[in-house]
């Protein structure tokens, strides 16, 4: 186990270092200079704009400014923002929590409802409440996120008034409440529905027929020996859904006005602000490699035959 | 066993990441709920983050202007007729616009409580003109004796301060300009000229996180893409004291989010409804709806280095404009929110006149006539450069069906995916035909609107327009006597311009904004923005 997660560990580095650079080449081979945007329609004077491009070390070839990128990130400098000459370590560090914060919301309530139906629909397969079910999760898959975002905010927000239509205060659950479950639900979808699916399945198994006349009570056979089968798929989706609940909160942050990682992602990328994408986008693929990670170790925990490979 | 061992290791690891984000979140704010809670008498308004720290001689952009008008005060402003108003002015003089006596009002201090005297204003200018401060409006100090030595074209500053700036006494100092200036007391009127306190010029980048200004708010506390708060400055002298007791400049993802908020009474100020709001702002707000024009000018402007345009002939660019059913694109398209214009500047301004010229007209006939008779553009096909961040496709669009059905010159919007991009086209002299330009008052003067757009050294004239005789009269008009006569030289010159056509003026702009039902006086000045300190709590 300890070898496995050291090797996993050691994979990330070229990843880290590839994703990075690929970033880095795509900021750069983008149209439009940054530091000439600051003036505008303005006049503007050459001669300021190399003195800022030089402060800032945009004016070394390429891969000298990726080389000094990364031994500043190794000494935890993730570079200075152009407009504002703020550090962008202390601009992620306003945005990252925010988004962090309405991902695990989200997460938890897709985890929670998500699971919770799907067994539900499982164990009752092609009833009632299982057809239902079906047509709920393919509503949610069929409507896109901004659609389903600007629904909830008029009806719960203005027709309702039981919840503010935006964010004021991004610690507050009640105010994240809306946005998350409006971020979740796609995923909610295919939970439910990769849950049934695996359910179903594995009720009809032998080992499932072996329990049921071993004589163990129903909530043993379904808590533990359907659950702990019937959640491994589901658990592969919600790893990587994390990831991309992380990096796809643009429009639902929109939005709500939720000041996050996509809104700050949008922006920079709007400004030409490569030292910001590329900070972000480094954290984010730290994230992802981390949780990938958790997910391959949760596996060995459900199936002990996963553990020994 | 085993698997009991890494079930926990799992959970630990989940436990960690939840535990750094929680204290990570923490951090960004000083107290709970502050973003929400609005102190009592204050007026919060939709108001983007600020690009940079409020430093007037740096900031060049709407979100940080209205947070550096609060901070500051420069020596005067002007009102809605643009009429010079002194603030920390006691009188500004001058007998042959080129040495000008200021006089400062008694009095003033910064919020730190030093002083504003002479010396302030004198050394604030010197910084902000030297070329190793970097600020970005360093140019407009350009006027003044001694400039060129502090910021020059290349390489480094000859002195350090600009030899046209002396004190007199501590209340009084002299500007003396490279060469007469009849309109320079209204540039002062720009908030580039206020003065900062010595801890700014010592230490910018603490400055930044403290700012000290001299006007009628003072600084309290700046949440990051939250909220900017500032608290009204009790010992302010000026006439534009705070008629409220604080303003929150708070920042919105997207101008929809603050509309939303808006209607819910969460925000009391919108100073830019979103255009999918639009059609329906006035229903919803009634009289709490605003809808006012300001001084800005939006045309669509001719490369002349491009091969349609290349040595064209000015009845073809006349032709297009005739072309252009201004009237019912701003109706219709742009849902009211702009004026057709009919001359190069806004009414707003000093010196705007009727042109009464045809060429603002739309009469299709004589649009594809003047075409002809002018020999039709090369190829039979123009552009428009537009930045597709902005909202220009659909007025685009619209002008180019206009140009198409009625002088048959097709026309085609062409689409750049943001700002930077269609500024870097424009700077390199890429423009495939015309691009769209705006340009929004500096100062209230008929001047702004033509010296810098359309003479040949002006920067901002990116369609590289240059007539010698328009060059020359403007020369005339910048070293004439008087202000009166500046202007009028200036009127002069607009009638050439209707003539020679460098761009095509299409709108005067307006700005659509709204506010809530808690707060009063919601008024707009020439420049388009919301008059924040005389907004009054119900």
């Amino acid at each position: 186990m300890g070898r496995y997660v050291v090797r996993r560990l050691l994979q990330a580095i070229p990843v880290f270092l590839g994703s990075t650079l690929l970033i880095f080449l795509m900021m750069y081979s983008l149209p439009g200079d940054p530091v000439r945007a600051l003036w505008g329609e303005q006049s503007v004077d050459p001669a300021q704009i190399a003195a800022l491009k030089k402060d800032l070390g945009l004016d070394l070839p390429l891969w000298q400014q990726y080389l000094n990128y990364i031994g500043g990130l190794f000494q935890g400098d993730f570079g200075t923002q152009i407009a504002s000459q703020r550090p962008v370590s202390e601009v992620i560090a306003d945005a990252l929590p925010i988004t962090i914060r309405l991902t695990l919301f989200a997460f938890t309530f897709t985890v929670l409802v998500g699971i919770s139906l799907g067994i539900v629909a499982g164990l009752w397969a092609d009833r009632l409440l299982d057809r239902g079910m079906l047509i709920f999760t393919l509503l949610l898959i069929s409507v896109p996120s901004f659609v389903l975002g600007y629904t909830a905010q008029f009806w719960l927000a203005f027709k309702f008034q039981l919840l503010t239509p935006t964010v004021q205060d991004s610690e507050a659950l009640g105010d994240l409440l809306m946005p998350a479950i409006v971020l979740g639900s796609l995923s909610l979808a295919y939970v439910v529905r990769l849950t049934r699916t695996s359910v179903v399945e594995n009720l009809r198994s032998d080992y499932i027929r072996t329990a049921i006349a071993k004589g163990l009570p129903r909530r043993r056979v379904i808590g533990v020996h359907l659950m702990r089968n019937s959640l491994i798929p589901v658990v592969t989706f919600l790893g990587t859904d994390l990831g991309a609940l992380l990096g796809g909160a643009v429009i639902t942050e929109g939005i709500f006005n939720v000041q996050g990682v996509g809104n700050l992602v949008y922006e920079a990328l709007l400004r030409r602000e490569g030292s910001t994408v590329v900070g972000v986008v480094t954290l984010l693929v730290i994230l992802y490699l981390t949780i990938s990670l958790i997910v391959d170790l949760l596996y060995a925990v459900l199936d002990p035959r996963i553990r020994y490979v | 066993m085993r698997g009991a061992r890494s079930a926990k290791f799992a959970a630990g690891a989940i436990a960690v990441t939840m535990a750094v984000t929680a204290c990570g979140g923490d951090s960004g704010d000083d107290g709970k709920k502050s973003s929400s809670g609005k102190p009592e008498g204050y007026v919060s308004i939709e108001v983007g983050e600020p690009q940079n720290a409020p430093i007037p001689s740096d900031t060049n952009e709407s979100n940080g202007s209205y947070i550096v008008k609060a901070l500051f005060t420069q020596l005067l402003e002007h009102d809605n007729e643009g009429k010079p108003v002194y603030l920390n002015a006691e009188s500004i003089e001058t007998e042959d616009s080129k040495t000008w006596t200021v006089k400062l009002k008694d009095g003033w201090t910064f919020h730190n409580g030093e002083k504003v005297t002479a010396q302030s204003y004198v050394d604030t200018w010197n910084w902000a003109a030297h070329i190793k401060n970097n600020q970005k409006n360093s140019f407009w100090f350009a006027d003044i004796k001694g400039y060129a030595d502090v910021h020059p074209e290349k390489g480094d500053a000859k002195a350090d301060t600009m030899s046209g700036l002396k004190v007199v006494d501590d209340l009084t100092f002299t500007i003396e300009l490279a060469e007469a200036v009849p309109y320079f007391e209204y540039k002062l009127g720009y908030t580039t000229w206020a003065p900062l306190p010595k801890s700014a010029m010592e230490d910018p980048k603490a400055f930044a996180k403290n700012p000290v200004g001299n006007g009628p708010y003072k600084f309290e506390k700046w949440n990051h893409k939250k909220l900017f708060q500032v608290a009204a400055y009790d010992k302010y002298k000026g006439d534009d004291k705070a008629a409220n007791k604080g303003i929150q400049f708070k920042n919105y993802s997207t101008p929809e989010a603050a509309y939303q908020e808006l209607i819910s009474g969460n925000l009391d100020v919108v100073r830019q409804i979103a255009s999918r709001d639009l059609p329906k702002y006035k229903s919803d707000l009634g009289d709490r709806a605003i809808e006012e024009p300001f001084a800005g000018v939006q045309s669509i402007v001719p490369a002349f280095y491009s091969k349609p345009f290349k040595d064209v002939d000015p009845k073809v660019i006349q032709g297009l404009s005739m072309a252009i059913d201004r009237e019912t694109i701003a109706k219709t398209v742009l849902n009211g929110t702009r004026d057709a214009a009919t001359s190069f500047t806004p009414p707003q301004v000093m010196g705007n006149q009727d042109l009464d010229s045809p060429a603002f007209k739309f009469d299709p006939k004589r649009a594809k006539e003047l075409v002809e008779e002018g020999g039709g553009v090369p190829g039979n096909k123009v552009w428009i450069q537009f930045n597709a961040d902005g909202g220009h496709k659909d007025w685009i669009t619209a002008v180019c069906e206009n140009i198409r059905q009625n002088t048959g010159v097709e026309c085609i919007p062409d689409s750049k995916p943001d700002f930077q991009t269609d500024l870097d086209l424009r700077d390199a002299n890429k423009v495939k035909g015309m691009y769209r330009g705006g340009w929004v008052a500096d100062y209230p003067v008929n001047v702004n609107f033509m010296r810098e757009l359309y003479h040949t050294k002006a920067e901002a004239n990116s369609g590289r327009f240059s007539n010698k005789e328009i060059d020359k009269l403007m020369e005339k008009g910048d070293n004439a006597e008087s202000l009166e006569e500046s202007v009028k030289i200036y009127q002069e010159v607009e009638l050439k311009l209707a003539e020679e056509m460098p761009a095509i003026p299409v709108f005067n702009y307006k700005i659509n904004a709204g506010y809530g039902k808690d707060v009063e006086n919601v008024t707009t000045d020439w420049h388009g923005d919301i008059v924040v300190n005389e907004v009054t709590v119900k």
